[in-house]
Order: C-alpha cells, then sequence, then structure tokens
C-alpha cells in the first residue's frame, strides 16, 4: 500500500464490538428460554404463534421498505425480527395466524415503519401491535390454552381455556370474594415460577424470563436500570396494599411472577429506541411504569396492566430526557 | 485485592495492543536531514533565529518562543540549514519548518553535559521556571503545552498536589512505560524539582494497573523522595485526561472551563518530569524523545530514542517498512492520534507514537440511524450528551449545544468508539465546538 492510498480520518481510529445487530440478536439468544418453556408448556402452538409473528413481521418490513419506501431494506440488521419474536410472547398461544398478521402490520407497519424506522420510533412497536389487537379482537386476545399439567404431566387439548391468575383474581375480588378463597383455585407461586399458568405465549415463565434477563445485563445489552425500578416500585405498592388488606390484596411476589411483568421489565420497558436515556431518566421511565401497572392491575378494568404502562411512559421519554439529563462533570451551576 | 481506583463517570475499556512494552528504548540512528516545526506546542509559532547556509550545532537555540505561551525550538542534530520550508504536518495543513542537513561529526553546544550528572545541585524556582523555559519544553502527553506556565503557579492558589500523569491509557503506546522503566531516577530527579519549584509537599504518580513493572520499579524508588506516592490504576480510557486523572487520584472534580490549579493540582506527563531532568541537570534542551512505532501487523513493535524533525517514514522503514495490509498511518494512539497524509512530517515534541493499523480496521463503518441506546452518554467521561450535541450540531442549534456543555468535551472519542451505529458522534461535537468558538469569539467583541 503506498503513501497515496493511506485513509484519512478523525479519530477515533478504532471502533468497538457493538453494533445494532450485535444488540439484536444478543436479544433473540435472551428471549429463547422463554420460548422454550413455552413450547413446554403449550405446545406446538406457542412456537407457531412466535415464528408465524417473526415472519409477518420480516415479511412486512421487507415489502414496506422496498416498495412502498422504496428503501435498501434493513431486516438483516434484526430488530424485526425482536419485534416479531416479541409481538409473539405477548398473544395467546391459540390466537388464528391471520390476527397475528394484522399485528404484525400495524407493530412494523405503523408503530415502526412510518414513524422512520428502528430508532425513531416514540413507541414499543410490538406492544402497538399486541394493543391494537387486544380492542380489536377481545375474545381471541383473552383467551388462554391451560397449560401442561407439571403434576400429571398431560398437556389439555387447546380447546379447553383457561383464565390467567391475573384475571382470576381480578374476576374474584370483583365478586367479593377473599384471596385466600380465591387463591386455592389459582395456581401456585411455584406453577407461576416455572410457567405452568395461563397466559401470552412468552410472559408464562418467571424463570425463563429471569434467566434471559440476567443474560442481557451480563451481555451490557441493558443496564439494571429500568428493570429494578419497574420491579422495585411494583413491589414497594404492591406489597403496602398488601400489608393493609391482605384479604383484599395478593402478595407482591405474586403479582411480579404473573402476567407480563417480568416479560415488561426485561424485554419491553428496556428497549433502547423507546426508553429514556440517562439513568436516572431510566429510573423515573421504570418507575412510572411499574407504578401505572399496579394502579391497573389493582383498580383498572383490566387484569393487566403491563402494555398500557410501558405505552404510556414511551410518550413521556422526551420530556424525561430533557428532565432528567445525566448529570456533567465538574459543572456550575449559574446563579 | 483492594478495589484500583478510576474516575467516576463513563469510559472504555478498548484492547490494550501494548505490543511494543517489552522493547528497551533503542537510540534511532541519526537522520540525514531534519525537518523542525517552529510550532510544535499550543501557543504563538517560535520566531526563526537562522538562515539558510548558517551551521548550527546539536542544541543550539534556532527559533525562539515569544510571549509567555510559547516554546523555544532547538537544532536536534549539527549541520547546515538548508532552507526554510513548509511540510505538511499530522495537521493537513503546510507548517513552516527549519531544513538542516547533517553534518558528519555531531557537536554539542559548550554547556550541554553528555553524561549521566552525578549531582545534587539546589535551584531557586526562578533558575527551574527560566531553565524549563529555555529547553522549550511542552507537555509530552500529547497536548505540547507549555511546561513553564504550568509551573508558574496564579497569585492566590496554591499548588497542594503535584501530579504525574504515568498513564498512557492510548492503546498500542507504550513511550512512556518503557522511560519509566529505564529512566526511573532520572524522571524522580525530574519530580523533586518540580516539587520544589512549586512549592508542594505531595506527588502522586498515577499508572494503570497493566504496566505492573513500571508501578513496582518507582515505588521502589520513590521510597528514597520524600512525599512521592505510586497510584496503581485500573485500567480505563480515557484515565490520562487531566480531569479525569484527578478525580480518579483526589476525587476532585476540576470545575467546568477552569484549570486543574482551582483545585489545588498541577498535572505533568511523566516524560515532562525527565525532560525537566535534563534540563537542570545536563542543561539539554528538548531535542529527543522516545516514540512508539507499533500495530498489529508490525514485524518488530519498538520504542526509539528519537531526534525531533527525524521524518516518520525512517522509523517506519526501521521497523520494517509499511505492511501490504496497513491503510491508516496514525500519529499518536488509536483513540486521540491523527491520521497521516504525509510520511515525510516529522516527529515534533509531541509524537508519543506512529501506529499502523491495518486495512480491515482502518475504514469507518456506514452510519446507521441511531437507536437511542444511550451507550454514548454511559461512556462519556465529562457527562455529556454525545447523541444530543451531535443532533444540535446537525440542526445548527449552537447556542443549545453550548448551554448542554458541548465545550467540555475533550475528544476523547469514547462515544464513536461505542456506538453501535457507527455514528461519527466526535466528527460533528467537533464541527459544533468550532462553530460555538466562532460564535464566543463575536460576543467578546461585542
Amino acid at each position: 500500500m503506498g503513501q497515496s492510498q493511506l485513509i484519512i480520518s478523525h479519530s477515533p481510529h478504532i471502533k468497538g464490538k457493538d453494533s445494532i445487530e450485535s444488540i439484536m440478536y444478543g436479544v433473540v439468544i435472551a428471549m429463547l428460554p422463554a420460548l422454550m418453556a413455552s413450547a413446554w408448556f403449550y405446545g406446538i402452538g406457542a412456537l407457531k404463534v412466535v415464528i408465524f409473528s417473526v415472519i409477518f413481521s420480516v415479511i412486512f418490513e421487507f415489502l414496506i421498505q422496498k416498495y412502498l419506501l422504496k428503501i435498501e431494506p434493513t431486516v438483516k440488521d434484526g430488530s424485526a425480527i425482536v419485534t416479531g419474536i416479541l409481538l409473539g410472547f405477548n398473544l395467546p398461544s391459540s390466537l388464528p395466524i391471520w390476527m397475528i398478521g394484522v399485528g404484525a402490520l400495524v407493530a412494523i407497519g405503523i408503530a415502526k415503519l412510518s414513524f422512520g424506522g428502528l430508532g425513531k420510533n416514540p413507541f414499543n412497536p410490538a406492544l402497538v401491535g399486541r394493543v391494537f389487537l387486544l380492542v380489536s379482537f377481545p375474545v381471541e386476545m383473552t383467551s388462554w390454552p391451560r397449560p401442561l399439567d407439571t403434576r400429571t404431566m398431560l398437556s389439555i387439548p387447546d380447546a379447553l381455556t383457561g383464565a390467567t391468575p391475573l384475571g382470576l383474581i381480578k374476576e374474584g375480588v370483583a365478586k367479593g370474594e377473599p384471596i385466600a378463597e380465591i387463591m386455592k383455585n389459582a395456581p401456585s407461586h411455584l406453577d407461576a415460577l416455572f410457567g405452568a399458568i395461563g397466559g401470552s405465549v412468552g410472559e408464562v415463565s418467571a424463570l425463563a424470563l429471569i434467566v434471559g434477563g440476567l443474560y442481557l445485563l451480563y451481555k451490557k445489552i441493558i443496564t439494571w436500570h429500568i428493570p429494578i425500578s419497574f420491579l422495585g416500585t411494583i413491589a414497594i405498592f404492591s406489597g403496602v396494599f398488601w400489608l393493609i388488606q391482605p384479604e383484599k390484596y395478593v402478595d407482591p411476589l405474586y403479582h411480579l411472577l404473573t402476567g407480563g411483568i417480568l416479560l415488561g421489565a426485561f424485554f419491553m420497558a428496556t428497549d433502547m429506541v423507546t426508553s429514556p436515556m440517562s439513568k436516572l431518566g431510566m429510573l423515573f421511565f421504570g418507575a412510572g411504569a411499574g407504578l401505572i401497572t399496579i394502579l391497573i392491575r389493582l383498580f383498572g378494568a383490566y387484569p393487566e396492566g403491563v402494555s398500557f404502562a410501558i405505552l404510556i411512559m414511551n410518550a413521556i421519554v422526551p420530556l424525561i430526557n430533557i428532565a432528567f439529563k445525566p448529570k456533567r462533570f465538574g459543572e456550575v451551576k449559574n446563579g | 485485592m483492594s478495589i484500583l481506583k478510576t474516575f467516576k463517570l463513563g469510559g472504555i475499556h478498548p484492547k490494550e495492543g501494548k505490543l511494543s512494552a517489552n522493547s528497551p528504548i533503542k537510540v534511532f540512528p541519526l537522520p540525514k536531514t531534519v525537518y523542525i516545526p517552529v510550532s510544535q506546542h499550543i501557543g504563538a509559532p517560535a520566531t526563526v533565529l537562522v538562515a539558510k547556509g548558517e551551521t548550527v550545532k546539536t542544541g543550539q537555540l534556532i527559533a525562539k518562543g515569544e510571549g509567555f505561551i510559547s516554546a523555544n525550538i532547538h537544532s536536534s542534530i549539527t549541520g547546515k540549514v538548508a532552507k526554510i520550508d513548509e511540510i505538511v504536518d499530522s495537521s493537513g495543513y503546510p507548517k513552516k519548518v527549519i531544513v538542516i542537513d547533517r553534518a558528519n561529526e555531531e557537536i554539542w553546544c559548550d554547556n550541554i553535559i553528555n553524561s549521566d550528572p552525578n549531582t545534587t545541585k539546589e535551584f531557586t524556582p526562578e533558575e527551574v521556571k527560566q531553565k524549563i523555559r529555555e529547553a522549550g519544553i511542552v507537555g509530552l502527553g500529547g497536548a505540547t503545552f507549555p511546561s513553564h506556565v504550568k509551573m508558574s503557579v496564579p497569585e492566590g492558589k496554591t499548588a497542594e498536589y503535584l501530579i504525574i500523569n504515568a498513564v498512557e491509557c492510548e492503546p498500542y503506546l507504550t513511550s512512556d512505560h518503557r522511560l519509566m522503566l529505564e529512566k526511573g531516577d532520572e524522571i524522580l530527579k525530574g519530580i523533586s524539582i518540580m516539587m520544589k519549584t512549586l512549592n508542594t509537599k505531595k506527588t502522586l504518580i498515577g499508572i494503570e494497573n497493566n504496566k505492573k513493572d513500571a508501578i513496582e520499579h518507582l515505588q521502589k524508588l520513590s521510597k528514597n523522595y520524600s512525599g512521592v506516592e505510586v497510584i496503581s490504576l485500573k485500567v480505563q480510557y480515557p484515565q490520562g485526561g487531566e480531569k479525569q486523572l484527578i478525580d480518579a487520584l483526589i476525587k476532585k472534580e476540576v470545575p467546568s472551563g477552569k484549570l486543574p490549579i482551582e483545585v489545588g493540582c498541577v498535572v505533568q506527563n511523566v516524560g515532562t518530569a525527565f525532560a525537566v531532568y535534563e534540563a537542570l541537570y545536563k542543561n539539554k534542551p528538548l531535542i529527543e524523545r522516545v516514540v512508539t512505532v507499533t500495530g498489529d501487523s508490525v514485524k518488530e513493535p519498538s520504542n526509539f530514542l528519537v531526534r525531533i524533525g527525524t521524518p516518520i517514514e525512517s522509523l517506519i522503514e526501521a521497523v520494517g517498512g509499511l505492511p501490504e495490509t496497513v491503510a491508516k498511518v496514525v500519529n499518536g494512539g488509536p483513540m486521540m492520534g491523527k491520521a497521516l497524509s504525509n510520511l515525510s512530517a516529522p516527529v515534533t515534541k509531541g509524537t508519543s507514537g506512529i501506529l499502523l493499523i491495518d486495512k480491515k480496521e482502518a475504514s469507518r463503518k456506514i452510519p446507521k440511524n441511531c437507536i437511542r441506546c444511550a451507550r454514548c452518554t454511559m461512556v462519556c467521561p465529562m457527562g455529556l450528551a454525545p447523541y444530543l450535541l451531535e443532533n444540535l450540531t446537525n440542526r445548527k442549534l449552537f447556542e443549545s449545544s453550548e448551554k448542554e456543555g458541548i465545550m467540555d468535551c475533550i475528544e476523547c472519542g469514547s462515544c464513536s468508539y461505542t456506538c453501535p451505529a457507527n455514528r461519527a458522534l466526535l466528527d460533528m461535537i467537533r464541527v459544533g465546538k468550532s462553530e460555538v468558538n466562532t460564535i464566543r469569539s463575536k460576543r467578546v467583541k461585542k
């Protein structure tokens, strides 16, 4: 190589290993334990939902970018795969395939690409897709196949549907039954930990979600700020109510293990595009999402509130970014 | 094991690549011709004192630093001034140089002692400052700020600590490391001269923990010097930044826009301490320095003691020439060094290393949308929001970027290094900084 061909550019001259691809595929790997747990408890239906959701998401992204927006498709960066898996994780394993397609179209086409693609979307695309389906097809979106019974190792046919633990509690409390009575028919804490409960594909196994979350933390794809403030706020607020009226409110651990809280805390609230840019902002964001979740769970019409809580917090991220700037080194306060 | 000290905000840990750490310093052969720039420092260029055809001795003053912030320039060889010319240096612009053709016999200026003096001579502070100034010593870590200016503590301030920057946090560079191993005594003598001059009781030498041999060596030697402590630091870039080093060692933040003396510190590079020793005990001006020549495909990564003005290409030839795989040559380290367009550019006082970068690392990757991952804000050692500063520059909102602290940026490059979307964050911040500078100078005129 002669001198005339030397490359000239500004420093720095070396680059770290992280790329958008490495982050996205890291998230995919972190979601595999939850996917495998779901396949174990729900069988082929769970896999089918996730696979179709991924296929629809990737195809819609490719088609819209290539033929509608006429730009170079970015499906290789892996973000459509992540959105696809997350959307699948937020659906019941019995959802008809065409509805999955509608959800993916809303998630990718409206929530992501219409805002300018990866990095420009204010709302988490998978959650927008889920909420769209929830309000459009409320029956299908809240029909949960029964999971494999871990005691008998028998799976119950898809036709039979069971409620989620949170659904059971909401219904029971509405009828005025005491918690102790409701809990007799609800899955145990241990079932919730391993995943033998009713719910969306990706949210059933608390243990698998925690394993995936720890992997994300270990790989430094996420930081602890959002999950800890999210989970901590939920534990504190549900704990306060439980301590005051244990006959009316379920214990905080049960809240943490059931529904979409762990999925939300590790995989959806931490979506970097739609979460704040400073550590303090992240703490505020996580706490806000936790608070809204628990308010919806305890006092709202829906048994579960993670999706709404995260979307509401997504909406105020620009304000959080203004309010919580990083702490500057040697900052001189004016006046 | 105790937890090693480091600075509190941000930081990265790039691959260390200290390939030349075990190569002893070799004296580089005298070049046939030297090209000595008259501006190798921050401040006013020196005024040329010699004319074409004039004979100069080694160590002779050939350009004088006028004004307080400037530095003297000396001939690094014996020979004849061939011409006063211009040469494109690592800034990319042509700069005035004094070209000297070497004579066969080297004659040093009379007062320079060229053996190891066994002296414990005492100097007054004024003498020390005078001699440092005469010797043309500048900060040898790369910033090249004239050292005599730093040695003059402003009235009303006291230098509680002398901090010796021996961090060498730039990957690949090993010139300070080798200097500490081979010239430890001289460095400590230079330090005690500076301590007396500054009237400082305490010196902290900060060294990163990837140079354990240097830490041990200086710890052993420093037992004979009162008030000198060697502190081992966690390997974390950019710890060699002045403000980061002070924070790591004494947990004090230099306020934005202020100098280290604000928190009672004077920071000098370890190479500068050696140069002070040479100036005081040997009357030797700054005419040579240690330069690391290295890179992943360099056969023999080396450390050379090189005369100022030696063409960089001759250093590359000495390690086996430019390998086929190399596509970029950097003056300095990989994080803050400058890419060279002209390999005949000379070694200057600020040249700590020449780094040869392979093709696969030399080109930038294609930038993509910011995915708002916040990694740039997490690694910024000044607590800035690089993504925001980039955005404000793009939108030409320079007044806002000034409020967001753009002028605090030390251009360490951690943000660009880290960005998974390959955005040229630091490039845009540099653009913003220069615009803010223009705005500020207009403000002053009003």
